[in-house]
């Protein structure tokens, strides 16, 4: 089964390469075509998935089913994004004195990891596995979030790594006693994933509840949902761009994934009641805090990462919805909210190396500074609150109208208004920052803005990929049903 | 090994876990709060050992032995080294809330603890499991240190006495997990940890200390 270790292993020897010849001119674009062959193999993977079912290997431990392989294009897509925007944002930092050539080295070596970690994670078949996973990309990421170690860098460092932490331990405790339930059903089930989902009726209700509760919390945590939410606009305002990028565009999903996957168990085990209220409590108040803190946001970065938790939120009402439509959609948005949140990340940066500034009120008229860059920002931004032809448009639409059927209908209606007010809100700061007046001198033209052309490729790419999927996920959809079956336990 | 014994044995080891993870509580000096911290880990590796000897298992020695050399000697050595490099700072943490008011609350959260673990005990009754409460009491009272500290290094005594709680109710439940998830998970903390001293002397370099109270760059 060596197609489902290239996702693994290339990120890996991509890796050790960076570390063997070190980041220049001719290894600039090696982690971009590492990514883009991983593509292809997770695309193959995917089709041979449809064709012929779940694949495994290294005996059992590595398993991938229509989750797993949907999980895994999600992933490679993004990274492709980040890897291919991290040369124009190195040599940008490099130019600007904020790096060397030895950190851009660091940077790479790190940034490859970390796609390896998040890869683990979503093909493990066993629920151990999956959580070593998660922690490893906490104490990877850590040293990219601190890497220009300024106060604020090691300060959202601190506060990323105690609160992450703390909340992924939660969730070992949960993995811990979900074995022990396992243990005693008889089913010599262990933590294997598949297994658990398919024993789940024998485990005992009382301690898988209680694992269950542990196991959303701590996987939340990671996802960036309330009520462990307070190291994500930190940590994603002070990564570099592209780690920024990956962190929010997959690792939030990625460890939503882990929520879905327990959410297979739970409701198995317990019934839909217990993972339902728990995420529809949860995601209320993700949407809430999002709001909140966004009506009166000075910091454009900060402001992507409060977005962040608001689509968080609205995936798990999703999945708090249940059945085959609600996590089709909950799938379709990750994807999309990926593609378009690495695109804003990467024009955030680009307006960060320009400016020097991240607040929203020192950035102005960047429309005539850079028609571009305020161009991939703007409709970066449609795209994030839900406009056509983007697929983000119609994964809400799909998740509202699931909402709705499936006995949500206070809750799904107080999300979308949150979901209005905050879409009025990012319009607003971005529509500033984009189209107000300078502050140059009267009648001086506004200084105009670089923008690398390998950069402002990549968004366009990623932009456009967001669009194509939202007019015609065809190519998409058995993959997705095929998923969203799993999810909702009717295969 | 007899039941009666066995009964003594793991009460033993798990009020020995309950009764340091109070005393952190109770005592400042931070160097004094690391060897508390340490004589832990050796409760800890004990109960281990002491399941190991009752299963007849020669892989949970093994395990007994890991345990014993990562939380009573690694992790205590990367803090006291994280403490000695902090010279010129006042040993002695800073908690929110007073001690009096800390103990109660441990009181607290050991019946709590209790309580949420009824069905968890009642799953398979045992001498072993009844300890289980124990494990979460413990994990409560780590977190509890956790969010009342202001220093970097206390905190960081909060989350190890969490996972040190983690890791008893791991054993008691029965210590199933596959070996390959056990070598993993005690990376993972090693890890953390290092990660953790790391960031303590660049916040160290940049802040001057390690007050997280000077944590104020960010915020909205």
């Amino acid at each position: 089964m060596v197609i489902l270790l290239i996702p693994l292993l290339l990120p890996v020897l991509t890796a050790v390469a960076y570390l063997a010849a070190g980041w220049r001119r001719s290894t600039a674009w090696l982690g971009a075509g590492s990514a883009a062959v991983v593509l292809a193999a997770v695309v193959v993977l995917a089709v041979q998935v449809l064709a012929a079912g779940p694949r495994t290997a290294v005996g059992g431990l590595l398993r991938a089913d229509a989750l797993t392989a949907f999980m895994l294009v999600v992933v490679a897509a993004v990274a492709l994004v980040a890897c291919a925007a991290t040369p124009a944002h190195l040599r940008g930092e490099i130019a600007a004195g904020h790096a060397s050539a030895r950190t851009a080295t660091r940077h790479t070596v790190l940034v490859q990891l970390f796609l390896a970690a998040m890869t683990l994670a979503v093909l493990a078949a066993d629920l151990g596995v999956l959580w070593v996973a998660v922690e490893a990309t906490t104490i990877i990421t850590a040293f990219l979030v601190g890497q220009r170690r300024t106060r604020a860098a090691v300060e959202a460092a601190w506060k990323y790594v105690v609160i992450c932490s703390t909340g992924i331990a939660l969730a070992l405790l949960g993995t811990l006693l979900l074995n022990y339930a396992s243990l005693h059903a008889g089913s010599g089930a262990g933590l294997d994933l598949a297994a658990l989902a398919d024993g789940a009726a024998g485990l005992d209700p009382g301690v898988t509840r209680i694992a269950v509760a542990l196991l959303i919390l701590g996987f939340g945590t990671k996802a960036g949902l309330a009520p462990l939410h307070a190291w994500l606009p930190d940590a994603h305002s002070q990564a570099p761009a592209p780690v920024s990028a990956l962190m929010s565009g997959v690792l939030l999903s990625v460890a939503f994934y882990a929520i879905l996957r327990v959410k297979v168990i739970a409701d198995a085990a317990l019934g839909v009641g217990f993972a339902r209220t728990m995420l529809v409590v949860i995601a209320l108040a993700s949407l809430l805090v999002a709001t909140t803190l966004l009506i009166a946001q000075r910091d454009y970065k900060r402001m992507l990462a409060y977005s962040s938790i608001e689509h968080m939120g609205l995936l798990a009402l999703g999945a708090a919805a249940g059945g085959p439509l609600a996590t089709a959609a909950v799938l379709l948005h990750m994807l999309g909210h990926g593609l378009a949140k690495s695109t804003l990340f990467v024009g955030a940066g680009h307006v960060l190396q320009a400016t020097g500034s991240s607040r929203i009120a020192d950035v102005r008229a960047l429309a005539s500074r850079s028609p571009v860059l305020a161009g991939c920002v703007g409709a970066g931004v449609l795209a994030l609150v839900g406009f056509p032809p983007f697929s983000l448009f119609a994964s809400e639409f799909a998740l509202a109208r699931a909402g709705f059927a499936n006995g949500l209908g206070w809750a799904t209606a107080a999300a979308f208004v949150l979901v209005l007010v905050i879409a009025a809100v990012l319009v607003g700061h971005t529509s500033r920052m984009l189209l107000g007046a300078s502050t140059a001198a009267p009648g001086a033209a506004p200084a105009p803005l670089p923008l690398p052309i390998g950069a402002a490729t990549t968004m366009v790419l990623a932009l456009v990929g967001c669009a194509v999927i939202g007019v015609g996920a065809a190519p998409l959809a058995p993959l997705l049903a095929r998923a969203a079956d799993i999810v909702s336990g009717t295969p | 090994m007899s039941e009666a014994l066995l009964t003594q044995l793991v009460g033993l080891g798990a009020g020995a876990v309950l009764l340091t993870a109070v005393l952190v509580l109770w005592l400042r000096e931070l160097a004094v709060v690391i060897r508390v911290f340490a004589a832990q880990g050796v409760a800890l590796a004990g109960l281990v050992a002491v399941l190991a000897v009752h299963e007849g298992s020669g892989e949970l020695a093994v395990v007994a032995v890991g345990v014993l050399v990562l939380r009573a000697g690694l992790l205590p050595h990367l803090l006291r080294r994280a403490l000695s490099a902090a010279e010129g700072e006042r040993r002695v943490t800073r908690p929110l809330v007073n001690v009096a008011a800390s103990l109660l609350a441990a009181a607290v959260l050991t019946l709590l603890a209790l309580a949420v673990s009824q069905p968890l005990v009642a799953l398979a009754p045992s001498p072993v499991t009844a300890a289980i409460p124990v494990g979460m009491a413990v994990v409560l009272i780590g977190f509890f240190v956790l969010v009342t500290r202001r220093r970097a290094l206390s905190q960081l005594t909060g989350f190890l006495l969490m996972d040190n709680g983690i890791t008893a109710v791991g054993f008691l439940t029965g210590a199933g997990v596959a070996l390959i998830v056990e070598l993993g998970v005690f990376l993972d903390v090693l890890l953390a940890v290092l990660v953790l001293g790391v960031l303590t002397g660049r916040m160290r370099d940049v802040f001057g200390r390690t007050d997280l109270d000077e944590l104020r760059e960010l915020h909205d």
